[in-house]
């Protein structure tokens, strides 16, 4: 049994051991300049990882603006004023929507999203907020927009299910003691609920933003694939996680597969980061209960 | 402000409805016997079917369950029975941020662990990396499921002088299967669905194929490659894939639910 346990360990170590290990030529070819160029180009093996790590912070901030509105709003709704009946079916199909593989995610969004985008979003996005730059040049549909999009419908059902969890542990005095005090329905959850459980929020917030960081085929089905750092949110873009989807299968050459691998190892410690924090706040508002936040 | 909150749930739920609507409206018009028994025609040819990727997805997926299960329960137990200290706090942390690993970067460590020692893509190589995602979920379900076992249960079991190995597994594990299974369920959901640490380890094909040293088909990775192709009787294949995987996975949630309801224990 403690092998078994000593094996979860190990795993870790061998994840960590691998990819330093393969990405060491790169690593020696490239130094910390691989994570400041902007040039991928494989055929005469010049690479720098800048587009991919723009891509994937910029479609993941997109997605958290969207979905942590809607996230908390949905908690709120659920533990807060929705009828008893509704509360269990509300949350079987946010916990669906969890459910759903991120490939199916992604065919929906070829066919679904980026035609509505391109038709209708777009072009009125651009008539009404062009002046500010970011909404500039053709509307194609696949773009860092669709991507920040589809990513924000992935994260909802993890960031509403742990910040759902977290208010049901705000203690029910808290709530009495708001109410007595004269404060109306919102202020008590203002005031008595959202506040005391600011840290639980902030670490559901970052485990969404730990989700949408590595989240692979979706993204790459409609971001476009273009490794370039364009300041338009319509323009095509590339993350860390779909380059090494599209083309680590296909990398020729050592070096080439090496600049790949380290690509996932900053990946691979930034979501190890962004998690274990995530983790540790969640953990101080639940007292040791797992959250629980997949499937 | 109640319109507010309302108003968010309906924007949630939008999504979910459109992608079950759409999935159901192109998926039932183009599942038909064909879809379910025979493997891909080449390109053009109107016809054909995904059976190859369906059984390969479940070939790999037993590689998966067969390397993950009995790691995921072991270090459930001992994270349960002998996991008060310092070791089992820090596994339970290791489990947990495992679970956030982007499942790409393990596919690009089942790729250096097996892929270039066999120098093969194969189906074994899809499995270890389903494997590695499985573990986590299990060992952090089973752990949960035997805490929930009434101490009294144990110190009977030591009470008859029935060592305390044989009591976690006859009497602790056994007063958990249901919850445990959970647990399986759970994890399995969550990997069949899996399509980046795939594609490069088992990395999909065309034909029958189901030798464990063998590039292996999956589903979700037939889905990735017909939906991004630019043939119209490919997408409808792709859609007819993504029903049939996605009422595997929601009828093994669904479960899931039904057992955590009506099981042994009855509060979840």
């Amino acid at each position: 049994m403690t092998a078994c346990g000593l094996a979860v360990l190990g795993v870790l170590v061998l994840i960590v051991y691998e990819l330093v290990w393969r990405s060491n030529l790169s690593w020696k070819a490239f130094g910390l300049k691989f994570f400041a160029a902007s040039d991928w180009d494989p055929v005469n093996e010049h690479f720098g990882a800048l587009p991919f790590i723009f891509g994937t912070i910029v479609s993941s901030m997109l997605a958290l603006i969207i979905a942590v509105p809607l996230s908390v709003g949905v908690a709120v709704f659920t533990t807060e004023m929705c009828p008893k009946a509704l509360r269990g079916p509300l949350s079987f199909f946010v916990e669906l929507l969890a459910a759903i593989p991120s490939v199916i995610y992604g065919l929906w969004a070829i066919f679904v999203l980026v035609p509505i985008l391109s038709q209708y979003v777009q072009p009125f996005l651009q008539k009404t907020l062009g002046w500010t730059g970011l909404f500039d040049g053709p509307p194609f549909g696949y773009s860092m927009l669709a991507a920040g999009i589809i990513l924000a419908i992935m994260i909802v059902p993890i960031i509403s299910s742990i910040t759902r969890e977290v208010l049901m542990v705000v203690p029910q005095h808290q709530r009495e003691a708001a109410l007595a005090l004269g404060a109306t329905r919102w202020e008590m959850i203002r005031i008595g609920v959202l506040r005391n459980a600011r840290a639980g929020i902030v670490g559901a917030i970052i485990l969404g933003l730990g989700r949408a960081l590595g989240e692979t085929m979706a993204v790459t089905m409609v971001i476009g694939n273009r490794p370039e750092i364009a300041k338009s949110l319509f323009a095509p873009g590339y993350t860390m996680a779909s380059v090494l989807a599209n083309e680590f299968s296909e990398a020729t050459g050592d070096v080439y597969l090496s600049a790949l691998i380290e690509i996932g190892l900053a990946l691979f410690f930034v979501t190890i980061i962004v998690n274990a924090l995530a983790r540790l706040l969640v953990w101080t508002v639940t007292r040791g209960q797992p959250a629980r936040g997949h499937a | 402000m109640t319109g507010v909150a309302v108003l968010t749930v309906v924007l949630v739920l939008l999504p979910l409805v459109a992608i079950f609507g759409y999935l159901l409206y192109r998926g039932i018009g183009s599942i038909n016997w064909a879809f379910l028994t025979q493997t891909p025609k080449p390109v053009g040819e109107v016809g054909g079917g995904m059976a190859n990727a369906i059984a390969g997805s479940a070939f790999i997926l037993g590689i998966a369950s067969i390397i993950g299960v009995p790691f995921g329960i072991g270090a459930g137990i001992y994270l349960a029975e002998f996991g008060r200290n310092r070791l089992g706090s820090a596994i339970r942390f290791t489990a947990d941020v495992l679970n956030g690993v982007p499942s790409i970067v393990i596919g690009i460590v089942a790729y250096s662990i097996v892929v270039l020692y066999q120098k093969h893509f194969s189906a074994l190589a899809g499995g270890a990396a389903l494997a590695i995602m499985m573990v986590p979920t299990i060992s952090r379900t089973t752990e949960e499921m035997l805490l929930l076992v009434p101490q009294a249960l144990r110190e009977a079991a030591y009470g008859l002088g029935v060592p305390r190995w044989r009591t976690t597994l006859s009497i602790t594990l056994r007063t958990a299967t249901s919850g445990v299974i959970t647990g399986i369920m759970l994890a399995f959901a969550r990997v069949a669905g899996e399509t980046a640490p795939l594609l490069f380890t088992a990395f999909g094909n065309q034909f029958w194929s189901l030798r464990y040293d063998q590039p292996t088909a999956a589903l979700p990775l037939q889905i990735f490659v017909y939906a991004i192709s630019p043939y119209d009787e490919w997408h409808r294949q792709a859609w007819a894939g993504a029903l049939v995987l996605i009422v595997l996975i929601v009828s093994a949630v669904a479960a899931v639910r039904y057992v955590v309801r009506h099981g042994t224990f009855g509060a979840a």
